[in-house]
């Protein structure tokens, strides 16, 4: 029972990523106008266009050059950047780097922290402390990335002094230096993210203290914390697995903007000069690494939360 | 016999009274908002007003370099005509945030109503028809909300360019398919309802049953949603700018004013915390309102459904 449904979902997931490719390929195909016509401009012959042409795979029917483009892709071979020449992959590979270790630094940090907010929060719902921190969380998810990050920048960078208001990396920091570099962005990242499930994680234990049982615990006497820790916490386990699976994958538009706002040298400060100088085949693969990982993280969110419920542990 | 009838009418309303103070009699309609709700409220009005008459208060015009200098907040005390300083080419902050709100808000707006237009119009469709119609718009439906909405602006802005009318088609594009989403769900929960089935059984026409019986019902649940979806299009559209591919210069639009004086904060000027601030102001200005009135009517549905 399980496993099928565990099974079924990776499956659609599958079809969900083919599909995504195929609306990635086709938007940037779409272009009005010849490709061919546009690179080569005012010197363009019938020959050189027709040559453009067939290097560039344009002359066949859209379809062959989807799963052209798609067998590429599944080989690594991404292309050839249009601004510069360099190959797409080694573009990539000398950012991604930057950027899983931002994304892995922001969860490290924001999943325990958020956790145990969340935790307090729920504890102590109604209290000066929940309304405070149901305030700054709501009103953190409702203004844009770049307002927390430009009042970071004015606080820590201008007023405090102490980080520096852009990202330089050479790769050979210390790293204490490789700290204070990345913290500005990362700081603002964990803001970001943390808000969001600090408001899932209390509103999923808040649920769950609304069932008979624990309304049983509560009239057998059994102390409050005991009650959210023992009792309440690991019943919601799975929505909160979920819930981070959701706000890791919610990161992915994080990371444009404040990539961008701390010239951070990561992979969406790379797809974001690629979108600006239309750089097209290297906006394809980096929109298809990030919706990729994107979907990734969705399956992952929906099987965690079909694990966590027991009653799809037994066949009916 | 008159009496007795009169009497027994009269019994039949006191019933009928009674009703109405059960629990699950239906709940009356008519808002009340806390003082927070209204405090939301008065913004929102406040930007609105904005959005109409800002051009024409604002004392300088948004692409005039009338200051002599850049970030005149942060180098001299003498403010002048400039009450908010000027910006990284010494144009007026104040009538730029003046003329910015019609950009940010009046294309925000625009795009939600597209959106709901589209999302309504093909959700309550799909409700209603079912079958193989609302198989197909569902599954185009899902393909689109697996994706980031950041990274389907993104794609869109590196195949078409940036324009007005491209930020517009793109926002209502991308936040129809949660509105699609939304509706559908709830003309299904409309349809199954017993009055629905009375409708029918009438004979009444599907135009009738959409325009008389789901849509009043849907309404209180979708004008909720409304907002939030406002305040999301509001982020999209301003990020996009703020990234320096949604409205381009020398229009004024308050995510591409932060990004252009986000400099002048090295040197003390506020130059990009004020159009930061009136986005801020706005958005959650939106969520007091619908936070107001989630808690108060029958909101749980429409808190589930974000």
């Amino acid at each position: 029972m399980m496993k099928q449904m565990v099974l079924q979902r990776i499956a659609i997931g599958f079809a969900t990523l083919l599909v995504v490719s195929i609306i990635v390929f086709i938007m940037t195909s779409w272009l009005p106008g010849d490709v061919a016509a546009i690179i080569l401009g005012q010197s363009a012959t019938p020959e050189t266009l027709a040559a453009l042409r067939a290097q560039l795979g344009t002359d066949q029917p859209l379809v062959f050059q989807y799963f052209g483009w798609l067998g590429n892709l599944m080989t690594g071979d991404l292309g050839i950047s249009k601004a510069g020449g360099a190959t797409i992959s080694s573009l990539i590979s000398s950012r991604i780097g930057n950027t899983m270790m931002m994304a892995g630094l922001v969860a490290a940090i924001s999943i325990p922290l958020s956790i145990t907010i969340g935790l307090f929060a729920a504890m102590h719902p109604g209290t000066t402390i929940d309304r405070i921190v149901t305030f700054c969380t709501l009103s953190t998810i409702s203004v844009p990335e770049f307002f927390i990050a430009t009042v970071m920048v004015l606080i820590l960078a201008v007023n405090l002094q102490w980080l520096p208001a852009t990202t330089y990396l050479t790769g050979d920091e210390t790293t204490w230096q490789l700290l204070k570099a990345v913290a500005m962005p990362l700081i603002t990242l964990v803001i970001v993210v943390s808000a969001q499930m600090i408001r899932m994680t209390r509103a999923g234990i808040l649920n769950v203290m609304n069932s008979p049982y624990i309304e049983m615990a509560i009239l057998k006497g059994v102390p409050r914390k005991r009650i959210i820790l023992r009792h309440a916490f690991f019943n919601a386990i799975g929505p909160i697995v979920n819930v981070i699976a959701l706000n890791l994958a919610y990161l992915v538009s994080g990371v444009v903007i404040v990539e961008t706002i701390f010239s951070y040298p990561g992979l969406a400060k790379l797809m974001i000069d690629a979108v600006q100088t239309r750089d097209l085949p290297l906006v394809q693969a980096c929109a298809m690494i990030f919706c990729g990982t994107y979907v990734v993280l969705i399956i992952l969110a929906d099987v965690a939360s079909i694990l966590s419920n027991p009653r799809l542990r037994q066949p009916k | 016999m008159t009496d007795q009838a009169t009497a027994k009418e009269e019994e039949v309303i006191a019933k009928l009274d009674a009703f109405a103070e059960l629990p699950d009699a239906p709940p009356k309609r008519g808002l009340k908002l806390t003082w927070v709700g209204k405090l939301g409220v008065a913004i929102v009005v406040f930007w609105l007003i904005i959005v109409v008459i800002g051009p024409s208060i604002a004392p300088h015009h948004e692409m005039d370099m009338d200051g002599d200098d850049s970030f005149l907040d942060a180098y001299s005390g003498e403010y002048g005509s400039f009450y908010l300083g000027t910006d990284y080419i010494g144009r007026d902050t104040f009538s730029r945030i003046l003329f910015g709100a019609r950009n940010t808000i009046g294309i925000s707006l625009v795009a939600t109503l597209l959106a709901y237009l589209v999302g309504i119009t093909l959700g309550i469709l799909a409700a209603v028809k079912g079958g193989w119609i609302d198989m197909g718009i569902s599954r185009v439906n899902d393909a689109i909300l697996a994706l980031p909405t950041i990274m389907l602006g993104l794609i869109v802005i590196a195949a078409f360019g940036s324009s007005i009318i491209i930020l517009i088609l793109t926002a209502a594009l991308i936040y129809a398919t949660s509105v699609f989403r939304i509706a559908r769900a709830l003309g299904q929960d409309i349809m199954v309802q017993d009055f629905v089935e009375a409708a029918h059984a009438r004979g009444e026409g599907v135009w009738w049953i959409i325009k008389s019986e789901v849509l009043p019902n849907a309404a209180m649940p979708l004008a909720t949603d409304f907002g939030l979806r406002l305040v999301f299009v509001v982020l999209f559209i301003s990020s996009l700018s703020f990234l320096g591919l949604g409205v381009q210069p020398p229009a004024s639009d308050w995510g591409s004013m932060v990004r252009e004086n986000l400099q002048g904060l090295t040197y003390g000027s506020y130059a990009a915390i004020w159009p930061a601030l009136s986005i801020a102001s706005f958005t959650i200005a939106i969520n007091l309102i619908v936070d107001d009135i989630s808690a108060k009517s029958g909101g749980s549905l429409a808190k589930k459904m974000v």
